[in-house]
């Protein structure tokens, strides 16, 4: 067992457990976003963000990562952590502003405006699809490819994977496809996304009411009456 | 599908995330990119997923997954060669050849790219054409230096016989020709690489006479070492994942120009090389 100190609780753990585990044990808040239960960590949206350490050698790391260590200090909500997840929260809110998931996220957390350029990204590049379609689904038909801002997440050559089974876990966890499902203009929003990766609300001119192949639809969790 | 796509050295069902880029470097070296159904055909082979192996080749830029001209033009847009006009070079290289960077000429004679910087900052502007820098470019430069790249920039003309056949070989990463016009080894250029072994590092001229084992170096080889070579011109080491097939050491690959790509044997004293000119082998 190890025993580390959160908030200045004392907490007695598993060995392997990490802070974001130990954390949410104890009842602290922490909010996360790439992180699901049943899929293995990943530390890409770095929401999960707590303080380590004490004085000047106290730094920041991402609690669904870092494993429990003996007699380590933790802070989950310190001033300098609060500001660096509200800076993170304007920074997922520009690049995927018509995310649902996000944008609860972020008033959750008092964000109340953005200061950079909005980007109408459809992906954050959390990586929970892939994972998802690896780890639950043992299909491995979408993974990340190209580098820096090139990165995407695709199918291998962008073309209809032979190992997919049209399972739509990828879509169901997605935290930006509010955006694709509801395009923007939401009261005309329709979705085919649980069921087909080329959700046909991408090309809504085709589908001006609500085709939906799953009632209530997943992802969008609109009802159709 | 033929068997014989992918090399031979793909290893069933063992193949770590290192292997399967050296993999690769030998598709690239290869085909000069990497095909679609090839690639489908490693994945089969190795028993990897198609998605990883996706992700690594497009990861790296020393991957392609189209097909690459004859001739690499790198413009530098680095800082130094920005502010002193690299990007005009850029802008009149692409009205000449009518592509973007990243593209190939339809003819398959350029393929042009952008890089951020070559590290040759004093030259600026900088492009580098098949391994040749050239520096201090101007826009009106541009159009004789395409002219010399059309022409071969390292043409070493070898006259050929009936009978015998000297290969003319290049570096796999940079695509400049190791041939050496200086020297002769049996009455033709030889292949000059740099070779290490223990702690020495020195020049090795390899005669190109297929088949013939004719060599000439700066320290002597103690036989049966295992030897590196690496390319007198950008320093990559020759290397791909295949393994000689008499004493199973590694092989070094040069691409034939034409064309294909010979294999020779690290080890010293081992006759190992084989010779693949795109489809035919002869061993």
């Amino acid at each position: 067992m190890i025993t580390l100190f959160i908030n200045s609780l004392r907490v007695s753990v598993e060995k392997g457990t990490t802070l974001l585990e130990a954390a949410r044990f104890l009842g602290f808040p922490i909010p996360t976003l790439c992180h699901m239960d049943g899929l293995s960590p990943y530390g890409a949206c770095r929401l999960c963000v707590v303080e380590i350490g004490e004085g000047p050698g106290a730094r920041l790391v991402s609690s669904c990562t870092y494993p429990a260590e003996e007699g380590l200090k933790v802070r989950t909500a310190s001033s300098r952590v609060v500001k660096a997840r509200k800076l993170i929260l304007e920074l997922l809110l520009a690049s995927c502003p018509q995310s649902k998931v996000i944008q609860d996220l972020a008033s959750a957390h008092q964000v109340r405006q953005v200061r950079f350029r909005q980007e109408h990204e459809d992906c954050i590049l959390c990586g929970l699809c892939v994972r998802m379609c690896e780890e639950q689904m043992m299909a491995k038909a979408i993974g990340f490819h190209g580098r820096g801002e090139k990165r995407g997440i695709n199918t291998p050559f962008n073309a209809k994977s032979e190992v997919c089974r049209l399972c739509g876990g990828c879509i169901y966890v997605c935290p930006a496809c509010s955006l694709r499902c509801t395009y923007t203009e939401p009261d005309k929003a329709i979705c085919g996304g649980c069921a087909n990766l080329t959700p046909p609300c991408v090309d809504k001119e085709k589908f001006d009411d609500m085709m939906c192949y799953m009632e209530p639809c997943v992802a969008c969790e609109i009802k159709k009456d | 599908m033929p068997a014989d796509k992918v090399p031979a050295s793909v290893n069933k069902g063992k193949t770590g995330m290192g292997e399967l880029i050296s993999i690769l470097e030998e598709i690239q070296a290869k085909y000069s990119y990497l095909p679609e159904d090839v690639l489908r055909q490693v994945a089969e082979e190795t028993g990897r997923s198609l998605v990883d192996i996706y992700g690594v080749a497009t990861f790296y830029r020393a991957f392609s997954l189209v097909p690459r001209g004859k001739h690499l033009i790198s413009v530098c847009l680095g800082t130094a060669c920005h502010v002193r006009g690299g990007p005009a070079v850029a802008r009149e290289i692409q009205s000449q050849l009518g592509i973007k960077p990243g593209q190939t000429t339809p003819d398959r004679e350029f393929t042009l790219e952008t890089v951020n910087c070559l590290g040759a900052c004093a030259l600026g502007p900088v492009i580098v054409v098949d391994g040749h820098y050239f520096p201090g470019v101007k826009t009106s430069m541009v159009k004789g230096i395409l002219q010399q790249a059309r022409t071969g920039l390292d043409r070493v003309e070898v006259e050929t016989d009936q009978r015998i056949f000297p290969l003319e070989v290049s570096c796999a990463r940079c695509n400049h020709s190791l041939m050496d016009a200086r020297h002769v080894i049996d009455g033709y250029p030889p292949v000059r690489v740099t070779v290490s072994f223990g702690n020495k590092h020195g020049w090795m001229l390899l005669s190109s006479l297929y088949g013939s084992h004719e060599v000439s170096m700066e320290y002597e080889i103690p036989p049966d070492t295992i030897v590196h070579m690496f390319c007198p011109h950008c320093h990559a080491e020759l290397i791909g994942g295949a393994k000689c097939g008499e004493c199973s050491a590694p092989m070094v690959p040069m691409i034939v120009r034409g064309g294909g790509v010979v294999q020779i044997c690290s080890r010293r004293g081992c006759k190992g090389h084989m010779l693949d000119l795109g489809g035919v082998t002869l061993d």
